[in-house]
């Protein structure tokens, strides 16, 4: 019921950076390599904020986060290119590319987390980056075509006999070609707007209190009658839907896309972001998310030594924030909004 | 259905056999290497609870080392390639160490993730690293494992397998099956019976416990990541003189396959990681043959995910009660 | 206090609960585990208001029951009647929607939530409005949290805690843990409360305000307590029955003045003589 102030905060901020660089790009203050990163940046943003929905909020490490936005990226964009005569205006086909990838993430969420949810821990990892791989897989040696009798899929080699009028949307290896970039800065900011609402309103209902309930303590969970596998079940298909529109987003603002491109690495930067972003800070993993897309850019000046130097900051930022020192810091600095009568009560609580 | 029906045929007609013979003997080769790696992972798994994201990385470096040291030394016979695995094995050790120090050691009281994404960096680095000192163009590795004979006429021959019949096996996959053997039976008489194993498995099962009893946890720790890192070396070695492809991400894919092959067996068992590496190598080499080459990584995967269905802590891993 | 009378079963419970059906049933109740018995022929029948106790000495299997009635083991052996139905397959979730609720001895609260959300997390099972009523903000969300935020300022009130409503539940004093456990547990409006070890590391007074506040809650929502306890001045005060277990085993039944004058018991805590 109560309205967290963070929660406004975040907000308030992402519309002013919206506005701020709507502003800078209208006065041609955005250089050309910045202007073609703001529609990826709000891919990866999204990509963020929904895994730091499972990772954060829910509590279990998923390994193969890309692997939903590569179901929105083939999906939506296939859908979007089906719908190229249909629906001319490009904002409804984007909107809809964008809801089907969604859909589609959503089923591939629900129908891989029903063997996941099942595991715990690092099990649960090492099976969310199976799928991940089966998935980049999959998409790799995938022929879609669409025709005047209707799509066509197979696997391995092209045997969809895809009629001369329709088109042979998803190539195998070679992914998709000839994509028309409808990709908006605007519409990533609204779709970041979107997640953020979905999230946020989520973790304020009973279903987020379940699920953060959930991973804090299963069994008390399961102990005062909440279902377990439901509510996680939420949680994961719920970042998986985001994520899928996100990747469709990111997708459709290049002229080809291929599997390769989300694969475990992607997965893995992704989750460098939640975590350096803080567990269950929306913020945060929006920050991160932002910075770091855009510092290797910014670095480009010293050109091959960029990603060494981006790993060595890496490290030394998680060695930083995890000091004692800087630990103590700001564990003071969070107790002050809490009781100031605990002190007595924590050792106690050593001894039992 | 239809590559089960291939599959059954070319088991049944003639030739079959002995491909099959030998799809099962590169299987086992494959899974000795992933064996190999797979049991560093899981004695580091083990002992600090982390996933080691560097690991494959350390064994690109293994074989970098080994690729140049092999080449400035200008010895004849077996010399060579011996003294060239030894310094791979030494300089991987000292790195493997040196990382725990400066990277993870500072973290031992942090939570898993942060570790998690720190062990990324160090990948990230030792990949960007490899890069800048030995550029992206792949290197073409020697194989190691040949035998130079001169025949009557004074001709040398250089002989790269033996033939049984119209079998033939490499001495690649001879070396890497015996040297997993060796590996593994000596890890087993290390952590069973000396000193240092025994201190190795106590601090696994209980730091503070292990610290109350004298143990000296943190160089317990540094020997794991030793031992791991050495042994990463050697699986460097193995795997590049079967792939001859060097390049500085080499070391990635085997890492992930290796990091499966340990989870699969059951992750912090050493028989465990042995069991798993194998089973993932003939797994993928069959997929390889009578499945598909593009999908042998999915069905791989696949078959990993059923087992951790059915048995949630992999094939020999120990199931953990909560207490409540 | 009610006098204890005995029922068919060889049982015993207040005589004002003996012509209602027994909340609780346990016949036969028992679990190996590989081969040890570490609960066997566990018998009890305990009435729709009673406070009952289980006692024992460290390792006799008292919360191993627990964990047996509340499904965190499955149980090898015997029958759980709950309410005259019997929870055979059901899991930890279902036992506790059909009406087990229970406390922890080592303390699981939900750290990172509030007070509040903690006992709001309890009342999931009885909350209807669904995930896109929550997202988008519907007349049910708004509904239903009001009811539920009231509802856990009431049951927080019962233990002197509606205060405490907003601090971090992992923050609060050891004491007000164990409160909150039990306020966390009622908001599951159970039949059967079972509380393990709730007065451990308690003080005398805090104890006794405690001893105050269960009967208050057994009064005020006509549920069953089923407690455990090492604190005897607690249980010989509060407890109608108690149950003595000892190496998984019952080895006496009775009002607070049997048990005290049982030589087996006395043997199994102080030794044979």
């Amino acid at each position: 019921m109560k309205k967290s102030p963070f929660h406004f905060l975040t907000y308030v901020l992402v519309i002013g950076a919206y506005a701020a660089l709507q502003v800078l790009q209208a006065r041609g203050g955005l250089s050309s390599s910045l202007r073609g990163m703001l529609v990826p940046i709000c891919a990866y943003v999204v990509m963020a904020v929904s895994l730091n929905l499972t990772v954060g909020v829910l509590g279990e490490l998923s390994l193969g986060h890309a692997g939903f936005m590569s179901v929105g990226a083939f999906l939506g964009t296939s859908t979007a290119i089906a719908l190229q005569d249909a629906v001319p205006v490009p904002a409804v086909r984007l909107t809809i590319a964008l809801i089907v990838a969604a859909l589609f993430a959503a089923i591939a969420g629900f129908l891989i987390g029903i063997p996941v949810l099942r595991l715990n821990g690092d099990y649960l990892a090492i099976v969310t980056l199976a799928f991940g791989e089966i998935i980049k897989a999959i998409f790799n040696n995938l022929y879609l075509g669409v025709d005047g009798k209707g799509v066509h899929i197979s696997l391995l080699e092209d045997t969809t006999r895809t009629a001369e009028t329709g088109r042979l949307i998803i190539q195998g290896p070679m992914g998709i070609g000839g994509i028309q970039k409808i990709s908006t800065f605007t519409a990533g900011f609204i779709l970041i707007m979107i997640s953020l609402i979905v999230i946020f309103n989520l973790v304020n209902s009973r279903a987020g209190r379940a699920i953060m309930a959930i991973r804090d303590n299963h069994i008390a969970a399961q102990s005062v009658g909440v279902n377990i596998i439901k509510y996680k079940m939420m949680a994961f298909v719920t970042s998986a839907a985001l994520a899928g529109s996100a990747g469709a987003l990111f997708a459709m603002n290049y002229s080809t896309v291929v599997a390769n491109k989300f694969d475990f690495n992607t997965s893995i930067l992704i989750l460098v972001f939640v975590v350096l972003g803080g567990l269950g800070n929306m913020l945060g993993s929006i920050i991160a998310a932002a910075v770091l897309t855009i510092l290797p850019e910014a670095l480009r000046p010293i050109a091959e030594y960029r990603m060494l130097l981006y790993a060595v900051l890496l490290i030394v930022m998680m060695l930083t924030a995890n000091h004692p020192f800087v630990r103590a810091f700001f564990n003071r600095f969070r107790q002050t909004g809490r009781l100031r009568l605990e002190a007595d009560g924590d050792e106690e609580r050593e001894a039992v | 259905m239809n590559f089960i029906i291939q599959f059954v045929n070319s088991l049944t007609s003639g030739g079959g056999a002995y491909q099959f013979l030998n799809h099962i003997l590169n299987g086992i080769s494959l899974g000795s290497v992933y064996a190999i790696i797979a049991l560093g992972y899981t004695m580091v798994y083990g002992i600090a609870k982390m996933l080691n994201f560097a690991h494959g990385d350390v064994i690109m470096v293994g074989a970098y080392v080994c690729f140049y040291t092999f080449g400035a030394l200008r010895l004849p016979g077996p010399l060579a390639p011996l003294l060239a695995v030894c310094a791979a094995a030494a300089v991987c050790t000292l790195l493997g160490v040196t990382i725990e120090k400066l990277a993870y050691k500072p973290l031992r009281s942090a939570p898993s993730l942060a570790v998690l994404i720190t062990a990324i960096g160090v990948s990230y680095f030792l990949q960007n690293a490899a890069l800048l000192l030995w550029s992206s163009s792949p290197k073409v590795f020697p194989n190691f494992f040949v035998l130079r004979t001169v025949d009557a006429s004074g001709e040398t021959a250089v002989l790269r397998s033996i033939q049984f019949g119209s079998l033939s096996i490499s001495f690649v996959t001879i070396v890497t099956i015996v040297s997993c053997i060796v590996i593994m039976l000596a890890l087993t008489w290390f952590t069973g019976r000396t000193k240092m194993g025994k201190a190795m498995r106590a601090c696994s099962e209980d730091k503070a416990a292990a610290q109350l009893m004298g143990i000296d946890v943190n160089a317990t720790i540094s020997l794991t990541f030793a031992i791991g890192s050495g042994l990463a070396a050697i699986a460097g070695a193995l795997l590049c003189s079967a792939y001859p492809n060097l390049v500085p991400t080499t070391g990635s894919m085997p890492g992930i396959k290796a990091f499966t092959a340990a989870v699969f067996g059951g992750i912090g068992s050493i028989p465990g990681a042995f069991l798993g590496g194998l089973l993932l190598g003939v797994l993928e080499i069959f997929a390889k043959a009578y499945i598909s080459v593009q999908l042998s990584d999915a069905v791989v995967f696949a078959v990993l995910i059923i087992v951790l269905l059915v048995k949630p802590t992999g094939l020999l891993g120990r199931t953990i009660r909560e207490k409540v | 206090m009610s006098k204890l009378v005995p029922v068919p079963s060889g049982s015993m419970v207040p005589d004002r609960d003996l012509n209602k059906k027994p909340v609780l049933e346990c016949v036969d109740l028992g679990i190996s585990f590989g081969g040890l018995h570490a609960v066997r022929d566990f018998n009890i029948i305990i009435g729709p208001t009673e406070i009952s106790g289980l006692i024992g000495p460290n390792g006799a299997g008292k919360t191993t029951v627990f964990n047996l009635l509340t499904k965190v083991y499955q149980p090898t052996q015997g029958t759980i009647l709950l309410n005259g139905k019997d929870t055979h397959g059901m899991n930890t979730m279902q036992v506790n929607r059909a009406g087990i609720a229970r406390t922890f001895q080592n303390i699981r609260l939900f750290d990172n939530l509030s007070v509040e959300d903690n006992v709001k997390v309890a009342m999931d099972a009885h909350m209807k409005y669904s995930m896109w009523s929550g997202i988008f903000r519907l007349p049910g969300y708004w509904r239903e949290e009001r009811a539920a935020h009231e509802k856990a300022l009431e049951l927080l009130s019962l233990f002197s805690m509606e205060k405490l409503a907003n601090i971090q539940a992992g923050a609060l004093p050891y004491g007000a843990q164990r409160r909150l456990e039990i306020v966390r547990a009622l908001a599951t409006n159970p039949s059967l409360l079972l509380l393990d070890e709730p007065a451990a590391g308690m003080n005398p007074s805090e104890t006794a305000e405690l001893m105050e506040n269960i009967r208050k809650v057994r009064d005020a929502l006509q549920i069953a307590v089923l407690l455990i306890e090492h604190d005897m001045n607690l249980v010989m005060n509060i407890c109608e029955g108690i149950c003595v277990l000892n190496f998984g085993r019952i080895i006496a039944k009775g009002t607070p003045a049997d048990i005290q004058s049982n030589p087996a018991v006395i043997e199994a805590y102080l030794g044979k003589k």
